[in-house]
């Protein structure tokens, strides 16, 4: 039990560092996200947005610290967690329908080898009407539009029933109608109580859809309540100037082991 | 030829070749079945690596068994040997993969060929082993059926019930690990294990075949009827279905033939099987075929093509008469092609497509007029056409000289419902709309 991340956050991060290649991407990362809050993640291109995500999930390895899912590792608490990748992560010319990819939140609870029966596909079919696209359930998912597409990934969250909802960039590419529809959703769990965490890069927004807010290059530049956080002067951390010095020892241990 | 014993042949009425027309048969769904899998992973190159390690392993088997006196030519000693050097093959490519930069098509092409290189050089030197004939190994590369015996049958057709049984088994699994792997993983599935578990599939699959098929062909068994298939449908299960239909097809029809013309190796007319239903796939295929996709732009353009036209009428009426109502009056060729660029011979053309739909009427003098139901429908076009551009400029600030050639793109899809919602938008319900920029 670390004091300084105590187990009543959804999620603390532990000077975590994060390196591709020997580059680092993301660097000491340090974080409590508190419960019930609805958190944005916002840093320009590059910043290792989605890599903290992907680190907090397993997903690719880390070089050190660690993640704390209610002070509790995180494959010990997979049934808290619903993951919303980047909509381009998968191949949408996949032969399997919307409804087929909103069961597949529900194949965790199904277990090995049995099949989805009437059951899920009606959770599937109201998560789609949940999200506004009950109609298209049988349409394959290459017919969708992005913001068709972006929703047919929340609904799979939704039939998740998680407590924490990690989202990487849920707005990106995709139309009007479907941003509101998707902040309202967030907003509607958020109501319950539900933790969401969001990557985000539309700055214009920032204030308008988050109560709290990480600003990251690299490092954590600020955390904290967006009424705090969202300064100028953060901003001009996160995004204005170099941060040469990081470049420059980045551009170091690359180099380590190299004629 | 003689035809009796072609059919006696394709409906496994022959004594001496239904084993080998049955195997292989059944080869071909199970492939097609695995297959899909491994296409849908992305993963084909992958599985002509491993087909390809395969071959210094036979060689290395015989070697083996010839020395602790065996009968080198054993086939479960063989497929073993070729299991083994097969999945070093796919071991390697992984390992490649994770420590060098190197792109997996690197990878596999440097795998891929040093293996069969090494297969070719051992099988040279084993023929020198004293006492033991090596002579029949080399079918191992194209495939030969020739030499099937019952044992083999039952060796080879168990090995693809169990693998069936296992695919089926784990449907659900491997879909979801085809589809987001990512995602499964972040729901507990073992996706390292859930691929270890497919690339075991095709192995069982690529080894059982080797001997009929061939190494270097097998790979074609394997993507050939899911790419087949994937032409005809959108969905997973039907595509499995098919997929495996098609692989069964294509080696009951190689099989056969192959038995018929014994100096013909069988795994090359498997696979012209295959490629030939793939071809007849790709040009008709209901879902992605290149010619259904064809009518319906033909069909598309028509549509369009019809709609200009009225819509070129419709305007040239408003533009010769300043009171309302519109009268429908005649109106000659030579205004219509000065008021829309047309291709060469396209206004011919739209005109006796109108005509045939009554749209359009021809008078005696030559000139042309609407008929009753052309003008309304002419009218709605036109109506759309509008209303369209007015949300273009209002919502999409696209400059009124623009919205025309915008809007030309885009109305022709409108449907019942758009118009419906464009309306609301735009508060406007009434049935005439002036243009917003001069015609």
């Amino acid at each position: 039990m670390r004091p300084e991340h105590p187990p009543e956050f959804p999620l603390a991060v532990h000077d975590l560092t994060v390196a591709y290649h020997r580059k680092p991407v993301l660097w000491d990362v340090d974080l409590n996200i508190p419960e019930g809050s609805l958190t944005g993640i916002v840093g320009p291109n590059g910043a290792g947005k989605s890599t903290l995500l992907k680190a907090c999930l397993d997903l690719i390895p880390t070089t050190s610290g660690e993640a704390l899912i209610y002070g509790k590792p995180y494959e010990e608490q997979r049934d808290l967690i619903a993951y919303v990748p980047q909509r381009e992560s998968v191949d949408w010319d996949f032969p399997v329908s919307a409804r087929d990819v909103v069961a597949m939140g529900t194949y965790r609870k199904i277990g090995w080898f049995k099949r989805i029966g009437a059951k899920q596909k009606k959770q599937a079919l109201e998560a789609l009407e949940q999200v506004g696209i009950g109609h298209l359930a049988d349409r394959q998912i290459s017919q969708l539009s992005g913001g068709q597409q972006q929703r047919v990934f929340l609904a799979r969250a939704l039939v998740q029933d998680a407590q924490i909802y990690f989202m990487d960039e849920p707005f990106a590419a995709v139309d009007a109608a479907t941003e509101q529809a998707i902040i309202e959703l967030l907003k509607s769990l958020n109501a319950r109580g539900k933790t969401v965490l969001c990557v985000h890069h539309d700055l214009a927004t920032v204030s308008r859809y988050f109560d709290h807010l990480v600003l990251l290059n690299m490092r954590v530049v600020a955390s904290g309540p967006t009424s705090e956080t969202f300064t100028r002067e953060n901003l001009q951390k996160t995004y204005g100037g170099k941060l040469n010095l990081l470049d420059d020892v980045a551009q170091a241990l690359k180099n380590v082991g190299r004629p | 030829m003689d035809l009796e014993i072609l059919r006696e042949t394709l409906l496994l009425e022959r004594h001496n070749t239904r084993l080998v027309v049955l195997g292989v048969t059944l080869l071909g769904g199970t492939a097609g079945l695995i297959g899909s899998f491994l296409l849908l992973r992305k993963q084909s190159l992958l599985g002509d690596a491993l087909s390809h390690a395969t071959l210094p392993g036979i060689g290395i088997a015989f070697a083996v068994m010839s020395a602790m006196g065996l009968s080198g030519k054993s086939l479960p000693g063989l497929l073993i040997g070729a299991t083994i050097t097969g999945l070093l093959g796919v071991l390697l490519v992984l390992a490649i993969r994770r420590t060098t930069r190197l792109k997996d098509d690197a990878a596999m092409g440097i795998v891929l060929s040093v293996f069969f290189g090494l297969g070719v050089a051992i099988l040279n030197m084993v023929q020198k082993i004293p006492g033991q004939s090596s002579a029949g190994l080399e079918s191992f590369i194209y495939g030969s059926t020739a030499s099937m015996v019952w044992s083999d049958f039952y060796l080879i057709v168990g090995t693809l019930i169990v693998t069936t049984a296992v695919t089926i088994l784990i449907l659900k699994e491997l879909t979801l690990l085809c589809f987001d792997s990512n995602f499964a993983s972040t729901e507990g599935w073992p996706t390292l294990w859930l691929d270890v578990i497919l690339m075991g599939l095709v192995t069982a699959v690529t080894v059982v075949g080797l001997q009929a098929v061939g190494l270097i062909l097998i790979i074609a068994f394997l993507i050939t009827p899911p790419t087949a298939a994937r032409f005809w449908t959108n969905n997973l299960k039907h595509m499995l279905w098919l997929s495996t239909i098609i692989g069964a097809i294509s080696g009951w029809l190689g099989a056969s033939i192959s038995a018929l013309y014994s100096n013909l190796p069988a795994g090359a007319i498997i696979v012209i099987s295959a490629a030939i239903i793939f071809l007849v796939s790709m040009i008709f295929g209901r879902a992605r075929g290149v010619l259904p996709r064809y009518l319906r732009h033909l069909k598309l353009q028509k549509k369009v093509g019809r709609q200009h036209l009225l819509r070129s009428t419709y305007e040239i009426l408003e533009n010769t008469q300043s009171e309302t109502p519109l009268k429908n009056v005649p109106i000659s060729m030579a205004l219509l092609r000065k008021h829309r660029y047309w291709s060469k011979g396209e206004l011919p053309k739209l005109i006796r497509q109108a005509r045939a739909e009554d749209h359009i009427e021809r008078q005696p003098s030559g000139e042309l007029r609407l008929s009753e139901s052309g003008f309304g429908e002419a009218s709605r076009i036109t109506r759309n056409h509008r209303l369209w551009e007015m949300y273009l400029i209002t919502h999409a600030d696209i400059a009124p000289s623009h919205v025309d050639r915008d809007a030309d793109m885009v109305e022709h899809l409108l449907g019942a419902e758009i118009v419906q919602q464009l309306e609301a938008e735009l508060e406007l319900a009434k049935s005439e709309i002036e243009s917003p920029h001069a015609i």
